[in-house]
């Protein structure tokens, strides 16, 4: 570790803790409706968009209605991108003349970018034409993203109102979400990119001699295409879905160290603002910075260990120079970016997983066991650490509702969250949306892991990497995050339809009892706080959240973990690799 | 009761012995099906059992250590149910005694043509008239339609001295199973046989028919959402084991799962809810309901009425005032004079201060020399004729029309300590002799002691009182800030106290009351704790959803009190249960895998003998902290009046904290323990 990778990582953080308060302010007048400086230009689009769809804006929805329309919306989108992917080659923009997409990897991908996971079990760019990247999946980008802060805003609707039965209007709030928040910032975020060197075209690929020959290789294909406009959405809707198969890693879409550090701010910012937004539409600010401050607290613990793990270097290459100079990065830079080095690495992985954003600028699978664990436990922690846009927010609600609950008890009380009493029918719905998870990773990997034919078979390692290769990908499916730890060959019949029904239960299964839990709290009294009412603006409460997520988190996942990473972990300072 | 007598009854061997009997009978699937997270326990052991015969018949290695496994499961069930019979036991002997003050009673029943037939008191009616005498039990509960008794009521409030009932009024409620002492009354009965007050009584401290409270539903599905994970946590686990060529013994399996999964609350779960009801019939306290128990713990305001609540029955002459002119000893003789014959309260404790300041003795007056004159209601005066003295004392009102009879009016100087008094918090009696003011007695509301800081202590937990009253508003105003409650009601109308409660509701606030009169049944109906005084009527008692039967007002401050014990009890053990999953991983995975993996022996950081004996000393731990924890679930967590932002830093460290580390201290003790008398 070194005092340049620290205060790079300290810039990334002070970055984040700037734009979170004038980010959520601004998010909480979009969506309380009020003016914004961006107002003259936005509303009469907007209400054009209503006057050709005939959408009501003024028009509430109840929380059912609200799910109704969110999987309609969300059923009709995938639909399309599935046919789409299907008669590619019949439609323009496909200048390499790539086929039509088989049914399996079809549905797994149209489900992976609906629920704004953005698994690609496929190489993007010896598969996907431009139409299907630009109208298909930078599409979903925007529109997954814009349903995910839709959906948290009526989480914090349904916390903030009293005695009301409507959670807000889904087609407001995800026209608003696209055209307010991610269109702007995605509109300046490309144009940075491109200054840093990020491609924006529609040329078909080019094709160069190799400098130095490599046997019967003597040429290498580029690939083009329109990147830099999808790769904003790809960072700041946290999908994550790469246009090209190395990702961020590519040095067309991740050229530059300045562009590395754009692309992680962009995987924060809004899921740092929304906090903000929370504290300001429940009127009770530090709460928000509550929160805030246990996402921060997660944060910091999974980068200093993944950095320290990388940094530290594997101690099996006895004999291997590993120490930090000013010549080299040091550590364990298998799988990574020379550009990036360790810090930027360790940095980019942790913030990918912490926010179930999925790209990556360098192999998970190459990590050390414990840097390799982070990312694993980032996500088995369900994404809440920042979180996806929107999702991040939602599903560290849920966990504040049970630690409340628990813990509120022990003052004496029927537990209340801001004002809201939590009651059994509360406490059903975070149970329901807690089982989803365990119950379709644990489900799904443990029967991969004793079937040799289709499970197994397609694994690059044997032993306990192999089964946190099963564990990821599982994990990154229904977490939404869609990055993939590699090593496993996940384009078969098997791991297509499986992790596309995870990312599917991940995301809608957990959505519907989140959404009934804000509407029965919306319905409900406030009770006015007092002395004896529990805090939840404290830093003793932002200790309590860390523990009930890391508790709840662990006592899931670590019997599995257990023979996985650790186990592997303690392999290797006995020597043993996999 | 010492501490030393507080542990030996919850040990009482009678409830003992009864509880390990039960602990058997609740065995029962059927009886388990109400509690998720033990019924995993059972089936679990039912398994093992299964699994432990199968070995046996076939002769298969490692006998010893699946036999114990499989003794140790069972005992966490039986000492999970023998919490729970030992909640219910400590009720079962309450309910015994109760049953014997219903003793087969022949009742008199009033027939139309006014004479009366004997029939058995299981026999009455609703709207039957019974007549009682002296000696005699009354046949069930009732309302007195003509005639005065004293009654003992010992039998269902274990005090014995006799209280007086009477036809009309808030006196008028008689209970079944209570004994008149003298005179004869007329009784209509109110309850068909079965729905009696004792019947009630009885099924609650039974709990026989005990419904889940609300708070107690939310947390059973906590429980048995929790219960899920780990299922499928464990369930996983063998193909995990599986592919890592370490298979799993289903004693191993289910050890870990009954290890993890939250037996200690979910085994104590309903001894607590138990054994809160329990607290309160200890203080008397009889709840309709345990949500009414629950909701005393989320009380934001409590209504206290100011009389024989925050002030003493009645008000005490604390100064006498003399009018320019008049000498103090003068206006002290006077007051004392006209008080000799006054038998109320306030009388007495002028004859008293009077005594006590001036040394004016108390005289006997020969009924020839003075004639006392009562208070009626025309004159609104008292006082007395003696040796040619003329003494009244009363409302300024009075004295003044008194005075002015005699053509001079009274003087301003008597108005404006009159008010001053009256803005104290005082009340004013004037003394005047002869047509002659001579001065004010300053009649005082004393606040009983202690009160002030039962309030401090209230606002501390973030309870706010009102006080009600029906004097005008600067005298309660007085009397709040001396007593040092937060708000006052004053000139209090029974509509009024209502209008309060319902603004107070729609503001999201619970609200607690006590009352007595049938004027206070709406009242007590609409707040969300209302306990009514078991001196006061039918109605009252109906309408309310506690009874006190000590029928002592302050007595709410201890129903919320044991509200917020009940609901931190379940808050503590619940966060002490989860809490102890991190040792027992750290115990029972490395036991699982090292014979696979040597490497993970650095997980086994107690150090824990064997594979085997660690898993065993995990499944001990689990089954004897349920025992260890009876008498805190019993008893229930000691209450702290602090605010919920400290309560909640003390119980984190005390239960959360303490949830993490006891288990690792003693798993190893365990441990220790099984490999010396070589068990494991």
């Amino acid at each position: 570790m070194t005092l340049n990778g620290w205060l790079q990582i300290l810039v990334f953080f002070a970055l984040i803790l700037a734009v979170t308060k004038p980010l959520g302010a601004f998010m909480a007048r979009v969506f309380n409706r009020e003016r914004t400086w961006l107002d003259p230009i936005l509303r009469p689009v907007e209400r054009l968009m209503y006057r050709l769809t005939g959408v009501d804006e003024t028009r509430e929805m109840r929380w059912t209605e609200y799910a109704l329309a969110m999987l309609l919306f969300s059923v009709v989108s995938m639909v399309v991108l599935y046919l789409l992917q299907r008669v590619q080659t019949w439609l323009p923009f496909n200048p390499q003349k790539l086929a039509n997409i088989e049914p399996s990897s079809a549905f797994n991908t149209a489900a992976s970018f609906t629920t704004n996971t953005n698994w690609q079990s496929y190489v993007p760019e010896v598969t996907m034409s431009y139409l299907t990247q630009m109208a298909g999946l930078a599409y979903q980008n925007f529109v997954s993203a814009a349903v995910g802060i839709a959906l948290a805003i009526a989480f914090i609707r349904g916390i903030a109102r009293r005695e009301r039965d409507t959670l807000g209007n889904f087609w407001v709030d995800m026209t608003r979400a696209t055209l307010w928040v991610l269109l702007p910032f995605c509109l300046v975020g490309a144009l940075l990119l491109v200054s840093q060197g990020v491609v924006q075209n529609f040329k078909p690929y080019d094709t160069a001699k190799l400098v130095d020959p490599q046997g019967q290789v003597t040429e290498q294909v580029i690939a083009q295409g329109p990147v830099a406009s999808q790769e904003a959405i790809k960072m700041w809707g946290t999908n994550g879905g790469g246009f090209f198969n190395a990702n961020s890693s590519h040095p067309f879409e991740n050229p530059t160290p300045l562009s590395n550090l754009l692309e992680m701010f962009a995987i924060f910012a809004i899921s740092a603002g929304l906090t903000y937004t929370l504290g300001k539409m429940t009127g009770a600010q530090k709460h928000g910075w509550a929160v805030f401050a246990a996402m921060a607290l997660l944060f910091w613990i999974g980068i200093a260990t993944a950095y320290w793990a990388e940094a530290k270097g594997n101690p099996i290459l006895t004999g291997v120079d590993q120490v930090a100079s000013a010549t080299q990065s040091g550590g364990n830079m298998e799988g990574k970016e020379v550009r990036f080095g360790i810090a930027n690495s360790a940095l980019f992985a942790t913030i990918t997983t912490n926010a179930s954003c999925g790209a990556v600028n360098s192999m998970h699978d190459s990590f050390t066991p414990l840097g390799g664990l982070v990312p694993l436990a980032n996500i088995m922690l369900s994404e809440v650490i920042f979180g996806g846009v929107g999702a991040g927010l939602y599903g560290i609600l849920i966990y504040v509702v049970l630690a409340v609950f628990i813990a509120g008890l022990m003052v004496g009380r029927t537990p209340e969250y801001l004002g809201k009493k939590i009651e059994a029918y509360d406490v059903k719905m975070a149970m329901l949306n807690l089982l989803i998870f365990p119950l379709t990773i644990l489900v799904f990997a443990a029967i991969s892991s004793v079937s040799p034919d289709f499970g197994t078979s397609q694994l690059n390692n044997a032993g306990p990497h192999g089964l946190s290769e099963i564990l990821y990908a599982f994990s990154s499916g229904t977490g939404n995050n869609g990055s993939a730890f590699a090593g496993i060959s996940a384009n078969t019949y098997w791991y297509n339809t499986t992790i596309g029904i995870a990312m599917l239960f991940g995301r809608f299964l957990m959505i519907i009892p989140m959404l009934a839990l804000a509407g029965n709290l919306g319905r409900k009294k406030t009770v006015p706080p007092s002395l004896g009412t529990f805090p939840v603006t404290t830093p003793l409460f932002t200790t309590l959240l860390v523990s009930v997520i890391i508790i709840v988190g662990a006592l899931t996942f670590f019997p599995a973990l257990s023979l996985g990473p650790i186990v592997e972990h303690l392999l290797m300072q006995a020597r043993q690799t996999f | 009761m010492s501490k030393a007598e507080k542990k030996l009854a919850i040990w009482n061997a009678q409830i003992v012995t009864r509880a390990l009997v039960d602990s058997f009978k609740k065995l029962n699937p059927i009886t388990m099906m109400k509690n998720p997270v033990m019924l995993v326990v059972e089936v679990g052991s039912v398994m093992t059992t299964i699994l432990l015969i199968r070995d046996m018949a076939t002769g298969a290695a490692g006998i010893g250590f699946a036999l114990q496994i499989t003794l140790w499961l069972w005992f966490t069930v039986l000492f999970a149910n023998f919490a729970e019979a030992m909640a219910e036991g400590r009720g079962k002997a309450q309910a015994d005694n109760l049953r014997k003050a219903k003793t087969e009673t022949i009742a008199r029943r009033l027939l139309p043509n006014g004479t009366t037939e004997e029939v058995p008191a299981p026999k009455l009616r609703r709207d039957d008239v019974v007549v009682v005498s002296a000696g005699e039990f009354i046949p069930g509960d009732g309302e007195i339609i003509e005639g005065v008794a004293s009654v003992d009521e010992s039998a269902i409030t274990g005090e014995s001295a006799p209280v007086i009932r009477e036809a009309g009024g808030d006196r008028s409620a008689v209970t079944g199973g209570t004994r008149v002492l003298s005179d004869q009354i007329k009784i209509r009965i109110t309850s068909n046989p079965g729905e009696t007050f004792i019947d009630r009584m009885i099924t609650l401290v039974e709990g026989a028919e005990r419904q889940k409270t609300p708070n107690e539903i939310a947390l059973n599905i906590l429980l048995a959402g929790l219960t899920i994970v780990f299922l499928l946590a464990v369930v996983t686990l063998q193909p995990f084991a599986i592919y890592s060529s370490a298979p799993q013994t289903i004693f191993v399996l289910v050890s870990l799962l009954v290890c993890l999964i939250p037996t200690t609350i979910g085994g104590l779960l309903s001894a607590i809810g138990i054994a809160g009801m329990d607290r309160l019939i200890q203080h008397n306290v009889l709840a309709m309901s345990g949500r009414a128990v629950e909701a005393a713990g989320d009380v934001n305001t409590l209504l206290l009425d100011k009389t024989g609540t925050i002030t003493l029955g009645n008000r005490q002459a604390a100064e006498f005032i003399p009018l320019h002119g008049v000498d103090q000893s003068e206006l002290a003789d006077a007051a004392q004079l006209s008080s000799l014959a006054d038998e109320t309260p306030e009388g007495r404790s002028i004859v008293v201060l009077a005594k006590e300041k001036y040394g004016l003795r108390g005289r006997e007056l020969a009924a020839h020399e003075a004639h006392f004159i009562p208070f009626t209601a025309q004159t609104r005066m008292s006082g007395i004729n003696y040796n040619g003295r003329e003494i009244r004392k009363g409302a300024v009102d009075a004295i003044e029309r008194y005075v002015s009879t005699n053509g001079t009016p009274a003087p301003k100087e008597m108005r404006e300590v009159v008010e001053r008094i009256a803005k104290s918090g005082g009340t004013p009696l004037v003394v005047a002799e002869n047509h002659r003011p001579l001065g004010i007695i300053y009649l005082k509301d004393i606040v009983k002691g202690g009160m002030k800081e039962r309030f401090d202590q209230l606002r501390a937990m973030g309870i706010r009182t009102v006080m009600i009253t029906g004097d005008n508003p600067l005298t309660a105003a007085a009397i709040a800030r001396e007593a040092g409650v937060d708000d006052f009601l004053a000139e209090a109308k029974p509509e009024d106290k209502m209008a309060l409660i319902k603004r107070e509701q729609a503001e999201g606030k619970l609200v607690a009351m006590t009352g007595d009169g049938t004027n206070d049944a709406p009242a007590l109906a609409q707040a969300d704790v209302g306990v009514a005084m078991n001196t006061g009527t039918q109605a009252a008692k109906e309408a309310g959803n506690m009874v006190d039967l000590d029928s002592n007002p302050t007595k709410l401050i201890e129903v919320v009190e044991i509200g917020k014990q009940l609901l931190m009890t379940r808050g503590a053990l619940t966060t002490f249960s989860i809490a102890n999953d991190v040792a027992k991983y750290f115990a029972i995975i490395p036991a699982m895998f090292s014979a696979a993996f040597p490497v993970l022996n650095a997980l086994n950081i107690m150090g824990l003998a064997t594979p085997q004996s660690a898993i065993l000393s995990a499944v001990i731990f689990n089954a004897l902290i349920i025992i260890a924890l009876i008498p805190l679930a019993l008893t229930g967590v000691k209450y702290r009046p602090l605010s919920a932002a400290s309560l909640l830093r003390r119980n984190l460290l005390v239960y959360g904290l303490g949830g993490v580390i006891v288990p690792f201290i003693g798993i190893k003790l365990i441990d220790v323990v099984i490999v010396a008398l070589g068990l494991a």
